[in-house]
């Protein structure tokens, strides 16, 4: 088909539009990184030559690899309990009527209007020594004393889980969504149990959906450095507060910034997967 | 042969407080292709989905050679079901689709692979074992469709509207390779459909269904040429319909007039009384159309001709603005026999031809009237 004269310049503006916001402010800042990572550090301009990989090779200090490895098993978990928790609800989410269906992704968008870090600020009032959960508890005689949930690893999870549980019902939502009734009746025509249809079937056909909420909730998991700031003491820090730390606190930009391109890389990988697992099932995701 | 395989017993079921099916009683004879047929909402797919096992009646019981099935779950039903979206697993190819419901049972793996390469040949898809669904075309998924329901030697199997998605040609195809799969297996075959022409090549018996009702259960033969009301007179193929009047009753005919014109008529099996008014129910190919100067006949015009190859189908609108359908079969001796648009002629037809049936209170709108193709 020929655009007409009327639509080209539109089209061109548009194009301009898109590739110069991903040049300008994709592109050109991630380069950015790459460049200070490979950089080295100096305390009066932030960055110098030589080039050297210095940043690179101080991420396996063992100091660093911890705190990286305890960031990675804080992600894992908050991904695990939003998958348990979002997976029932997606599904069920989309097995309700039409009309509930809206109410209830709408009710799972209102908290974005409220900033996250304000939330999370709720989140410390509820979890406080003296705060909200331990005075309910103690009222209802269920504690003797008021057990200690702030500033732990287990608050950290929860303030993770809270601000991140939507972006994996959402995509779960989705592929819920476009589950056809008849596959499962079909499969339970052929023989198979619940078990068997949730196997065979259900899994497979969402593993899509599952791939982009890990990736939604993961490596946002990792970086969220105003969760463990608010709520995680000083012994739960994220691969996020390590760059945070390094940006603003230590000064060593090439350090920081190599922790970044980690996160990046860590991401370019799920995005792999996720691709491989759409394609196994087909150009449109389903026939 | 009629030995019954399926039975249904005073099924009932409702959704939201409306009636879907009305205590439905129906034998299933082993062997037997019986398509269930009538327009959307009459509760087609609902019967046939209580017979797969997905929904579950509300009140009635389906038996299997005398075993109880009511709420046995579809997955131990030795009943399989294609579905009229086809339902393929869109993440495994055509061998394991296939594959599936024998996985299912636990097969040794030799056999399945022997099974699933038969069921492919009789299909001939042997060489699309490999592919994916959506790789395939509408036929072929189909065939694929039919593959994994057989595959699994079913008792009965279930096809809900297995070819509306196809195109026409297709569907005639696809039609006769049906009829031919279901006499090499010797499966019955619950087949449901809105097509009534596919209705009436296919089966061995038809079940007319209206508002969760039976209408009429018979040969597609009796369903056309002796329909049992007006509703499967008009929902089955095309008719006509005119109005008559008992003038005398005899031993084996009637007096009837039609619109002015004085028939003796077959006396029908219903009682008829001096009086009594009549639906004269003729079908397009019964009706003869005559020169206007004929004696016999009712007068009218042509408003419509079409061109249908084998036949030349007119419609003729008679003086009281009745539309009469006629289709006539081209003459060797007359190859370009032909109406003009406006040309008076007279309707008649051969007494004995025409179906009587006692006047019902008529609840279809007229807009309704038009039967669907």
């Amino acid at each position: 088909m020929k655009p007409s004269p009327m639509q080209q310049p539109f089209r061109t503006a548009v194009l301009i539009l898109v590739w110069g916001w991903l040049l300008f402010l994709v592109l050109a800042p991630n380069l950015l990184v790459v460049g200070a990572s490979v950089m080295s550090r100096d305390p009066a301009r932030f960055l110098s030559l030589p080039l050297n990989l210095d940043a690179y090779r101080q991420l396996l200090d063992p100091l660093y690899l911890e705190v990286f490895l305890h960031s990675l098993y804080m992600a894992v978990m908050t991904t695990l309990a939003c998958l348990l928790v979002g997976y029932p609800f997606a599904w069920a989410l989309s097995r309700v009527g039409k009309q509930r269906q809206v109410l209830l992704v709408f009710l799972l968008i209102v908290p974005f209007w409220t900033n996250s870090l304000v939330r999370t600020y709720a989140l410390k009032l509820i979890l406080a020594t003296n705060g909200l959960l331990n005075n309910a508890l103690l009222a209802l005689g269920w504690i003797d004393e008021p057990m200690k949930l702030l500033y732990t690893e287990g608050a950290v999870i929860i303030g993770l889980v809270y601000l991140l549980l939507p972006f994996m019902i959402l995509p779960l939502y989705s592929v819920f969504d476009d589950l056809r009734e008849e596959l499962l009746m079909a499969s339970h025509d052929l023989g198979a149990g619940r078990w068997a249809t949730f196997a065979h079937v259900i899994v497979p056909l969402t593993l899509p959906g599952v791939l982009a909420g890990v990736m939604l909730v993961l490596l946002p998991a990792m970086g969220l450095f105003f969760v463990p700031d608010i709520l995680g003491g000083s012994r739960n820090l994220l691969v996020g507060n390590v760059i945070k730390n390094q940006f603003l606190d230590a000064r060593n930009w090439p350090f920081g910034a190599a922790a970044s391109i980690l996160l990046t890389l860590a991401m370019a990988f799920l995005l792999f997967a996720h691709k491989l697992s759409k394609r196994r099932l087909g150009e449109e995701g389903g026939a | 042969m009629n030995k019954t395989l399926l039975s249904l017993h005073h099924l009932s079921k409702e959704f939201d407080g409306k009636t879907v099916l009305d205590s439905l009683d129906l034998e299933i004879y082993d062997g037997e292709f019986i398509t269930l047929l009538g327009p959307s909402g009459c509760g087609k797919t609902t019967l046939l989905r209580l017979m797969a096992g997905f929904e579950q009646p509300d009140a009635g019981t389906i038996t299997l050679s005398g075993v109880d099935l009511t709420h046995t779950p579809p997955e131990r039903r030795p009943l399989n079901t294609v579905f009229q979206h086809y339902a393929l697993f869109p993440h495994m190819s055509v061998f394991d689709n296939v594959a599936y419901g024998l996985k299912m049972e636990k097969r040794p793996k030799d056999e399945i692979r022997q099974r699933v390469r038969e069921a492919l040949a009789m299909v001939q898809l042997e060489d699309y074992a490999n592919r994916r669904p959506h790789q395939l075309s509408g036929g072929q998924q189909q065939r694929v469709a039919i593959a994994r329901a057989v595959v699994k030697r079913p008792k009965v199997l279930l096809l809900d509207e297995p070819l509306s998605a196809l195109d026409y040609k297709l569907r005639r195809t696809m039609q006769v390779e049906l009829k031919r799969l279901q006499r090499e297996l010797g499966i019955t075959f619950v087949f449901v459909t809105h097509d009534q022409e596919e209705a009436l090549s296919m089966s061995d018996r038809v079940v007319v269904l209206k508002d969760g009702r039976i209408q009429q259960l018979g040969t597609p033969r009796e369903v056309y040429e002796r329909p049992a009301n007006l509703f499967t007179a008009r929902f089955v193929g095309e008719t006509n319909f005119f109005p008559g009047t008992v003038t005398a009753v005899g031993e084996n005919e009637l007096r009837v007039d039609v619109l002015g014109l004085a028939r003796t008529l077959r006396k029908p099996a219903f009682a008829v009384a001096e009086g009594q008014r009549l639906h004269v129910l003729l079908r397009p190919e019964d009706i003869r159309v005559l020169d206007p100067a004929d004696a016999d006949g009712l007068p009218g015009k042509i408003v419509e001709r079409n061109y249908k190859g084998s036949t030349l189908d007119s419609v003729i609108h008679l003086a009281d603005g009745t539309e009469v359908l006629a289709s006539e079969f081209f003459d060797e001796d007359d190859p370009a026999f032909d109406y003009r648009l406006g040309e008076p002629v007279k309707v008649s037809w051969v007494d004995g031809w025409e179906w009587l049936l006692p006047e019902e209170v008529d609840p279809t709108p007229a807009e309704d009237r038009t039967v669907e193709a």
